[in-house]
Formats: structure tokens, C-alpha cells, sequence
């Protein structure tokens, strides 16, 4: 390997790796943490067959899962303001994000929670708990172990999936590779070592997952 | 007077009437067994009784209280229940509570005790049933037998005025009925009320004090324990009897 070449990757390590810290991962756990939030709420009305708003979610879902990403981020960022919304570049990435995998992440959740018994929720009633207290003590809990890995799968796709943001002007990781590559001109090298560091964080995402299962398996309970 | 009294309950599945007009009362002290052949709809009563099933018509007198079985209120219905408990065939421990959990789950969430207060009364509960020595293990961790003792013990903990048992052995292994049945008549000794579906007719025999025989969703014969067994007035309780009796030595 050139001089040049070796000197190129090694300026650039800690700029990537800096951007992937400061940027790629704070976007993703901003999204994930959205996604969380609107694939419990998503599960639970049609876990619940609230009417109406059931209907309304399988829509979300429909439409969501019907469309590419990269479709949808354009939509929101470049489509939106012409009816005058105009949202900055990194808000828009959290919010097309968090609800485009809260789309599937809602539908591992609703599959979670109709994996645990109906005798879990009637013996809750039983004991005298209404059907949030049961939802929040007993049933969330024991389906949230059973979606934990599909929704360990949907945050390492999604950590990857924050490079799209480049497309609408966020300054992430990938993006400064882009720049980084104006000036010198090196892709093969430069996109490898930006594929080593999501690979990187991807294998520290994966080691959570491992860890996290494993804590989550001690009460030896649902299969 | 008795402490619930239940009259004329019907309820149907997709237009197939299981439950034809049932009346039931329980006094205070009483241990009834519900007895009668599979699918007659023994199952169904209690479930509607303690409003897991919402009867299509009926009436409920619960201390004194007289409610609509198909009409009733959630708030009443949330009322009846802190007085009763419930033990099902499977159990239902809650699986992801420990032993301990299991038992202040409701005592904590339902009636706010604090945690130390909660703590005693389940500790009670779990000697009462001989569970004491597993609070920290989960259900997945326990024998059918302990599960459901640590059932019973969930159920005890709320001071319940009575206990609802559905066929709380058919689900254990033989060697495993046992430890259930002696905890389940030493409460009885002990002056619980309760209402239990059984085909175990010994338990059935020395334990309880009245008998209800269902078959086909109607109350086919209704009596005091010693006279149903000696001399049961309905020729089908006097079949049931004898073709229970023989499966046992058969
Ligand atoms: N949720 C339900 N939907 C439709 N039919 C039901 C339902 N629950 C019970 N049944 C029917 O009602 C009848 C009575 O059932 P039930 O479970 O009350 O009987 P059981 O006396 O408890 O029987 P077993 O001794 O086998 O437990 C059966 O024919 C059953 O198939
Ligand atoms: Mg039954």
C-alpha cells in the first residue's frame, strides 16, 4: 500500500469513527427509541382491537411497509415543504426512521404479546388488576422477551439504514466519508473502512444482544 | 343466609346453550364440589361466577348484594373479585414474577400495601402451602404440585372470603395430586369457603360438605356430601358414581 494511501486512512479513522459516535449512533438511538415507543402503542390498539384506531394502524403499516425509505425520507424532506413544512435535515431522519421501523418492530411486538397466554391476563384479572396493570406487569414484560431479538435485529438494521440520512443533507458518518472522498479520491479504501466501522458497531450491537437475552433468560419462562 | 347465591344462569357458545338455568348458593364454611362428566359445562359456571365469562343472563347475590350477571359493572365486578380467588387447571403463575412476586404481585399493584407489609402477608400465605423455601425461584423452575400451591398461596394472600378451584389436580402428574389435595383440605379445616370442580371423588368425599352434580348445563343433583354419595336420588348421579368408582379400580 502507498504511503499516501496508508496516510489517507489513518487521518480519516478518527474522523469517521467521530462522526459514527457523535452522529450515526445518537441518530439511531433517537430513532430507535421513537420506533420503540410508536410499535408498543401500535401493538397494544391492535392487541387490544381498539376499533377504529385498529384500523388506522394496519393503514400505518400498510403504507409504511408498502413504500422504500429512501422514498419516504424524500417525501418528508424534500416533498413536505412545498405544503410549506419544512423540518431541519436531522429531525426529519429521526422521525422518517423511527416511524419506518416502528412499522415492523409493531408487528414483531403484536406477534409477542399474542404469544403469551390467555391465562396471564385472566389470572392478572383474578388477582384483582385491571387490564393495564396486568399489560404493565405481566404481559409487556413477557412479550417484550420474546420480541427481544427481532427488535435487536431491527436496531443493528437500523444503525446501518442511518446512512441513507447522507441522501437529505445529515452529516453522518457515511456522509463525511462522501466528503472526505471529494478530495482525495480514494472510494475503494475510504467506503472499506467506513463498512469496518458499522461493522464494528454492528458487532458491539450484536454482543448486546447476546448479553441482553441472556439476562432476560433467568426466569426460564416463555420459550 | 348465605354468602353468594346464584340463580337461573344461562349462557351460550355460537348459539350452543352449555349453561340451562343453574342455581347455586354457598354459605359461609361451605365446601362444595362441583362434580359431572366432561363438558358439562362445570368449567363455564365458574368462569362466569367470577366474571371471566359474562353469563347471558342470571342473577348473583354476593354478601347480600344483588347484581345482574349479564349487566354488571366493571367497578362492581373489580369489588366482587378482591373478595374471591381463583385457582385454575394450569396454574397460571404469572411466568416472568418470582415465587414471591407471584403472591405480593396483587397485594402491592391491587390493594397498595407497602412492600414490607406485602412481603409478610405473602410469607404467610407461602408457609400456609409449604412454598416458603421457593420464593425466589420462578414457576418455570417449579413442579406442577408446587405451582400450584404457590397458586393457592396467591389466591390466600388477598384474605379472600372465598376460593374458586377449577379441577386444580386434573393437570398434575399422579405422585403431584397429592401435596395439592391435603393443602386444599387443611384449608378447608381451617373454615375456608370454597367452591371447587373436581373429578377427584374421594377429595370429594371427605372434604366437601355439599355436592352440586352438573351434567348437559343443568344441575342434575344437588345435596349434602355424606347423602349424595350414599344415596343419590337421580339415576344419573347414581351412574356417575359407579362409573367413577370403577375407572378407579379398573
Ligand atoms: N369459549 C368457548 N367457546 C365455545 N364453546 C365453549 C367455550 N368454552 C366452553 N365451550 C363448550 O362448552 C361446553 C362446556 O364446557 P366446560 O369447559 O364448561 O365443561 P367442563 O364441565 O368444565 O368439562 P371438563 O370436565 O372437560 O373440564 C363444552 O361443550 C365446550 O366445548
Ligand atoms: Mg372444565
Amino acid at each position: 500500500m502507498s504511503e499516501r494511501l496508508w496516510d489517507i486512512l489513518v487521518s480519516s479513522f478518527p474522523r469517521l469513527l467521530g462522526y459514527g459516535l457523535k452522529v450515526t449512533l445518537p441518530l439511531t438511538a433517537l430513532s430507535f427509541a421513537l420506533a420503540l415507543v410508536i410499535s408498543v402503542i401500535v401493538a397494544m390498539i391492535q392487541y387490544a382491537k381498539v376499533p377504529v384506531l385498529r384500523q388506522l394502524c394496519r393503514f400505518y403499516i400498510w403504507i409504511i411497509r408498502g413504500t422504500p425509505l429512501l422514498v419516504q425520507l424524500f417525501l418528508v424532506f424534500y416533498g413536505l415543504p412545498q405544503l410549506g413544512v419544512v423540518w431541519a435535515a436531522f429531525p426529519t431522519a429521526v422521525v422518517v426512521f423511527g416511524f419506518n421501523e416502528g412499522a415492523y418492530m409493531a408487528e414483531s411486538v403484536r406477534g409477542a404479546l399474542e404469544s403469551v397466554s390467555r391465562g396471564q391476563m385472566e389470572a392478572g384479572y383474578c388477582v384483582g388488576m385491571n387490564y393495564f396493570q396486568i399489560m404493565w406487569h405481566v404481559v409487556l414484560p413477557q412479550a417484550f422477551r420474546t420480541a427481544f431479538p427481532a427488535l435487536s435485529n431491527s436496531l443493528i438494521s437500523m444503525m446501518k439504514g442511518t446512512s441513507l440520512a447522507a441522501t437529505i443533507t445529515v452529516m453522518e458518518m457515511f456522509r463525511q466519508a462522501q466528503v472526505i472522498n471529494g478530495r482525495v479520491y480514494e472510494s475503494l479504501a475510504l467506503y472499506s473502512e467506513t463498512a469496518l466501522i458499522y461493522l464494528m458497531f454492528s458487532t458491539v450491537l450484536t454482543y448486546l444482544q447476546r448479553w441482553g437475552e441472556k439476562r432476560l433468560g433467568q426466569y426460564g419462562a416463555v420459550k | 343466609m348465605s354468602m353468594i347465591e346464584i340463580r337461573n344462569i344461562h349462557k351460550s357458545f355460537d348459539g350452543t346453550e352449555v349453561l340451562k338455568g343453574i342455581d347455586l348458593s354457598v354459605n359461609k364454611g361451605d365446601v362444595v364440589a362441583i362434580l359431572g362428566p366432561s363438558g358439562s359445562g362445570k368449567t363455564t359456571l365458574l368462569r362466569c361466577i367470577n366474571f371471566l365469562e359474562r353469563a347471558d343472563s342470571g342473577e348473583m347475590v354476593f354478601d347480600g348484594e344483588r347484581f345482574n350477571l349479564n349487566a354488571i359493572r366493571r367497578r362492581e365486578i373489580a369489588r366482587i373479585r378482591r373478595k374471591t380467588a381463583f385457582v385454575f387447571q394450569n396454574y397460571n403463575l404469572f411466568l416472568n414474577k418470582t415465587v414471591l412476586e407471584n403472591v405480593t404481585l396483587g397485594l402491592t399493584a391491587v390493594r397498595k400495601l407497602p412492600k414490607a407489609e406485602a412481603k409478610a402477608r405473602a410469607m404467610d400465605a407461602l408457609v400456609r402451602v409449604g412454598m416458603a423455601d421457593k420464593v425466589n425461584s420462578y414457576p418455570a423452575q417449579l413442579s406442577g404440585g408446587q405451582q400450584q400451591r404457590v397458586a393457592i398461596a396467591r389466591g390466600l394472600a388477598s384474605e379472600p372470603e372465598i376460593i374458586y378451584f377449577d379441577e386444580p389436580t386434573s393437570a398434575l402428574d399422579p405422585e403431584l395430586i397429592g401435596e395439592v389435595l391435603s393443602v386444599m383440605r387443611k384449608l378447608a379445616e381451617e373454615g375456608m369457603t370454597m367452591l371447587v370442580v373436581t373429578h377427584e371423588m374421594e377429595f370429594a368425599r371427605s372434604v366437601s360438605s355439599k355436592v352440586l352434580f352438573m351434567e348437559g348445563g343443568r344441575v342434575i343433583e344437588s345435596a349434602p356430601t355424606a347423602a349424595f354419595f350414599s344415596n343419590p336420588q337421580q339415576a344419573r348421579s347414581r351412574e356417575f358414581i359407579r362409573s367413577i368408582l370403577q375407572s378407579r379400580q379398573g
